[in-house]
């Protein structure tokens, strides 16, 4: 649309009680690209996408969506929190949570219709769980939570979506599915920016990577960014996590021909 | 406005200790049952509607605190005004409740301890100092007996037709309040963070929660009293949670179980002697709890027992079954062979009566002949025996070729997952294997249901 | 202070002692308000054992009441076994029950039961030097004395006896239940001392006072202290102090004597709440601020370039701070010569420069190379390596 950047990032120092969280992060997300932010434990990963959405407020340093502040483009932006991060014995059915989703479009003392309904179901089609529209949440499983927090999001009808972990403990067919899903979205223009652990998976899974630890590391493509040295300098002498990462990196490089001889830098 | 309940807190003579008060002979359609009866259900409505959100926030024990901690806002409000005039006592209490909230969160807020020790010390600080002031009160030379009883277990008997319509006005205001609110305090006590990212303003809404919690606490106080407030916010919420999946039912069901425990409470007291309401109120509601939590549909304790039962007994019977199969299989014989008692009864460690149970449930179905002294299996239960079998292999190939476990391991894990899988599963498995023939073991794996391998099929090829 | 005087507060310290020795283990496993619950829920038990010996026989009060507070424990983990109901929903509907059962039993038997409600929930501990305790002609002295010192003593040694097995159950009940501790068991020993304790101390103090001994003394030595043998002398002395300055307290006011010593408690708590030397607000805030000092120093830093300089109005565009910090956090670092002022504007000097760019090698919390002020318990982060 704008050629902008889909999300931008300027100056941003995040603390909780003064310790700091997030240091000076200056980023740019550009549209229509699944971008991954990579990170050790408590590199504030969480936090920056709460930032984004407003959830905690910087220190220093703001947040521009498209242009403009998250207050003013809050209906272009989903987000799907940690699943461990709600009580899934909640008295509620799957659409139900889907639903939510259109809470905020519906506004105050509205409530959600026949149309709102028709809505959630056609999101819940999308991942793959309309049959599971009426079940009490606490019967499903981990995965399958997941795809109803990602139908949830995909309800909101935003332009970028912003997950934390949709890929912490799901089985593997959620895992593909979510994928195809994350796929599908770019093929129509939307950027997702995800939280994501799993470094052997970075290269397949992202084309678009935020290496952060506590200071913004290095952002790119993968192709350029998801190096050796830059995982060095995001895990530090942490050496078995560095291993995992020079793996991930020999997998990555396996995979994709393009990536053949950037680990040596 | 007209609480007399407050101002009788200070002025303990005026209508006597809880327990006589209570006291009816018989049951009379009177001016005070009518207030007490609209009273209790009242608040047992309001309670329990609120009480679903208390209870799904994890706060159950806040209504406690609160309950308690309004004592000495009553007293400082009398020592200021100096009247007992009920308004500014039951404003005195509604501060109280307030800053025993707000000393809770402060506390956890600030510092390593948990809401859970937060709530003790307010609870208990509060009406140490409720209980001071009370005394200090009373010896002032305007001062009366104690009427901290009534504080403690309220006194219904003495509600008055203000005091009630009071109760109708804050208990309505309330219910229009969550209606009004309905999805939005939904969606908060889900998922706060969720609701802060589509611009709820997520503070204000539990502010508005807690002033809520805090005012039927304060007028629940002079039916049920202190102590056993917390069961009329938590008891029917938690008994509504076990018939409903929905928040919408919930809410409704706590209602019905809260308000229909106020009002056989008050009539339970009315017509027998010596029986204090607010206890009776919060007994039946124990006991729909129970109820509920026993017998409530799919969550019921009896249910998912009888259902383990069951299972476990169809366990037990197609165990049986495979073992009859496997009897003939071992000895080369058709499966169809008798198979002596003796070595059914050393297999599984049951008692003998439990495998002839299981016997006997099987040839109900039509799938054993029992003899004397031994059994077999019929043409269908030969059938039935080989789809076990079947699973069971199939299910250890699958262990030791995709999970690559020891062929030794695999058979306790197998007897497991044969009572699981279902025929598209099996279908499935077998695909994936690329339709096996052998076990593990190098045992032959049974072809489907209804295609006998045994040679001299009984009575012809079964379809 | 006068005979009766003495007995009042000897007996206040010794149910503040015996709460505190039990109550430090509930708060550290956070279940302060199953003590709470237990000490509604062993009124039944107190009436049942009236009713059955017909009198206020101490040990059948005591038997009752503590097979209530583990009737009570039962329940409660009952309920949150099923997985039907959430922890503090558990608690929340089990001691109402059996509290309103026990009342029903006094409004029922009333005449029967010769025990003053009033007195059971908040006490009269002013009439402990009255009820003497005799043998035959014998005046042995207080009978609250010697309950309240038979429930210390009793206290006093399970917790010494059992001290390793309380504390290790407590912090790890896992490790626990893998060396074979059997934490089960020891739960139920804890809730049954906590049982006799409230029970013991019913009489003279209340059960709303018993609840503050146990929650509120052992709650601020928490904030004072991270060792658990410390914990206990705490907790143990700040009961004891509640009680005596609380009578004191209720003296001067001519006011319950109970309502005192729990209202002296959360004084107490207050001011460790405040003042503690780690944990306390006061504490907290200075660190906070100093921390804070420290961020927008080292952010200052960060923002200005290698070479040459930036505006004053441009930086105050930028941080949107407080009037007055800017040019505060400014001169602290040109003390340090770090930075230092140019035309209309700040740079970083030569130094400034070396630091940031040795800083700038390593991603760590403080860019600038210094650990946090305060200690390695401020953050929950890792401290980081030096550069």
């Amino acid at each position: 649309m704008s050629g902008g950047p889909a999300v931008e990032v300027h100056d941003l120092t995040v603390a909780y009680h003064t310790e700091p969280v997030l240091w000076d992060v200056d980023l740019e997300i550009p549209e229509g690209r699944l971008v991954a932010i990579v990170g050790p434990n408590g590199a504030g990963k969480s936090t920056l996408l709460k930032a984004i959405l407003d959830i905690v407020s910087p220190v220093t340093g703001w947040v521009k969506i498209f242009g403009e502040a998250y207050a003013q483009r809050r209906s272009w932006v989903g987000y799907v929190p940690q699943r461990e991060s709600v009580d899934w014995d909640f008295p509620t059915s799957a659409l139900d949570v889907v639903t939510m989703g259109l809470y905020g479009r519906l506004g105050w003392l509205r409530r959600p219709g026949r149309r709102e309904k028709e809505l959630a179901l056609e999101s819940l089609e999308k991942v793959g769980m309309e049959a599971f529209a009426n079940r009490q949440i606490s019967e499903l499983s981990g995965g399958q939570q997941q795809r109803v927090f990602l139908a949830r999001a995909l309800a909101q009808d935003a332009r970028i979506y912003l997950m934390d972990e949709p890929f912490a403990g799901v089985d593997a067919a959620t895992e593909a599915a979510i994928l195809t899903l994350l796929q599908e979205l770019r093929a129509t223009g939307r950027t997702v920016v995800a939280v994501h652990h799993d470094l052997q998976t970075v290269a397949e899974y992202f084309d678009h990577v935020v290496l952060l630890n506590l200071r913004l590391v290095a952002a790119g493509s993968v192709e350029s960014t998801f190096t050796t040295e830059n995982l060095q300098r995001t895990y530090g002498g942490r050496l078995t996590v560095l291993t995992q990462a020079a793996e991930a990196l020999l997998g990555a490089q396996a995979e994709r021909p393009d990536l053949q001889g950037s680990g040596q830098g | 406005m007209d609480l007399s309940f407050f101002a009788s807190l200070l002025d303990g003579s005026l209508f006597g200790s809880f327990l006589g008060a209570s006291s009816f002979g018989g049951i009379e359609w009177s001016f005070t049952l009518r207030n007490v009866l609209l009273g209790t259900t009242l608040l047992g409505v309001v309670g329990g509607v609120l009480g679903c959100f208390t209870l799904l926030r994890r706060e159950s024990l806040l209504g406690d605190a609160l309950a308690h901690a309004a004592l000495p806002g009553v007293c400082i409000a009398y020592l200021i005004t100096g009247a007992k005039s009920s308004g500014p006592l039951f404003l005195g209490a509604l501060v109280a409740g307030v800053v025993g909230a707000l000393t809770i969160l402060v506390v956890v807020r600030w510092s390593k301890l948990v809401t859970d020790a937060a709530i003790g010390i307010v609870l208990s600080v509060f009406f140490g100092l409720g209980i001071m002031l009370l005394t200090y009160i009373q010896k002032l030379p305007l001062g009366n007996q104690s009427g901290l009883d009534k504080y403690l277990f309220g006194q219904a008997a003495t509600l008055m037709p203000q005091d009630v319509q009071l109760m109708a006005l804050l208990g309505a205001a309330v219910l229009v309040l969550l209606a009004l609110f309905f999805k939005e305090l939904k969606l908060l006590t889900f998922d706060r963070e969720y609701a802060a990212s589509l611009g709820m303003p997520v503070l204000r809404l539990e502010v508005l929660m807690t002033l809520l919690l805090v005012a039927v606490v304060v007028v629940g106080l002079s039916t049920v009293g202190a102590v056993l407030m917390v069961a009329t916010l938590v008891t029917p919420a938690a008994a509504a949670r076990q018939w409903t999946d929905r928040l919408g039912w919930m809410l409704v069901l706590a209602a019905l179980i809260g308000g229909g425990s106020g009002m056989v409470g008050a009539l339970a007291s009315a017509s027998v002697d010596r029986l204090p309401t607010g206890p009776v109120v919060v007994l039946v509601a124990s006991a729909l709890l129970t109820l509920s939590i026993t017998l409530a549909p799919r969550r019921g304790l009896l249910w998912s027992r009888l259902r383990y039962l069951r299972m476990v007994r169809r366990i037990r019977r197609e165990n049986l079954l495979k073992d009859l199969w496997n009897f003939g299989e071992r000895r080369g014989d058709e499966p169809g062979q008798r198979v002596p008692w003796t070595y059914v009864m050393g297999l599984r460690g049951l008692t003998g009566g439990r495998v002839e149970a299981t016997a006997r449930a099987l040839e109900q179905e039509g799938l054993v002949r029992r003899g004397e002294r031994d059994l077999r299996l019929t043409t269908s239960g030969i059938a039935a025996a080989q789809a076990m079998v079947r699973k069971h292999r199939l299910w250890e190939v699958y262990l030791t070729r995709k999970l690559e476990l020891a062929e030794d391991h695999v058979h306790r894990d197998a007897d497991v997952m044969e009572h699981a899988l279902t025929p598209a599963a099996v279908a499935q498995l077998e695909e994936v294997l690329g339709y096996p023939t052998l076990d593990p073991h190098g045992r032959p794996i049974p072809p489907a249901r209804g295609e006998l391998v045994s040679t001299a099929p009984i009575s012809g090829g079964a379809a | 202070m006068s005979a009766s005087a003495l007995v009042i507060v000897a007996v206040g310290s010794l149910v503040a002692a015996s709460c505190a020795l039990v109550g430090s283990f509930l708060v550290l496993r956070k279940m302060a308000l199953l003590g709470d619950a237990i000490s509604h829920a062993v009124l039944p038990g107190i009436v049942i054992a009236f009713l059955i010996s017909g009198g206020r026989s101490t040990v059948s009060m005591m038997i009752g009441a503590t097979a209530l507070g583990v009737l009570t424990v039962f329940l409660v983990e009952l309920s949150y076994r099923t997985r039907r109901l959430k922890e503090d929903a558990s608690i929340g509907v089990v001691f109402p029950a059996l509290f309103a059962l026990g009342v029903l039993l006094i409004s029922r038997y009333a005449s029967a039961v010769d025990l003053d409600l009033d007195c059971v929930l908040y006490g009269e501990i002013a009439y402990a030097p009255l009820d003497v305790l005799t043998w035959g002609d014998l005046s042995l002295g207080p009978r609250a004395l010697w309950l309240t010192g038979f429930v210390f003593l009793l206290n006093l040694s399970l917790v010494t006896l059992f001290y390793k097995e309380l504390k290790i159950t407590t912090f790890d009940t896992q490790l626990a239940a893998t060396l074979g501790f059997a934490p089960t068991l020891v739960h139920y020993l804890l809730m049954s001392l906590v049982s006799v304790t409230v029970v013991g101390s019913f009489e003279s103090v209340g059960a709303i006072l018993v609840v503050a001994m146990l929650v509120v003394p052992p709650s601020a030595a928490y904030l004072l202290t991270q060792r658990l043998s410390t914990l206990l002398f705490l907790a143990v002395g700040l009961g004891v102090a509640s009680a005596l300055f609380g009578y004191l307290l209720a003296r001067t006011l001519d006011a319950s004597i109970a309502g005192g010593m729990a209202v002296m408690s959360g004084l107490i708590f207050l001011a460790c709440f405040c003042f503690a030397p780690r944990h306390g607000l006061l504490a907290r805030w200075l660190r906070h601020r100093r921390l804070g000092r420290r961020l927008a120093e080292q952010l200052l830093m960060l923002h200005l370039p290698k070479a040459g300089e930036l505006g004053w109005e441009l930086l105050d565009q930028r941080f949107r701070w407080a009037p007055g910090r800017l040019r505060a956090i400014a001169r602290r670092l040109q003390e340090r010569g770090w930075v230092e002022p140019g035309e209309a504007g700040l740079r970083l000097t030569a130094e400034g420069v070396r630091r940031l760019e040795a800083a700038g090698q390593q991603p760590l919390r403080h860019p600038l190379g210094e650990a946090p002020l305060g200690d390695s318990t401020a953050g929950a982060g890792p401290a980081p390596a030096s550069p």
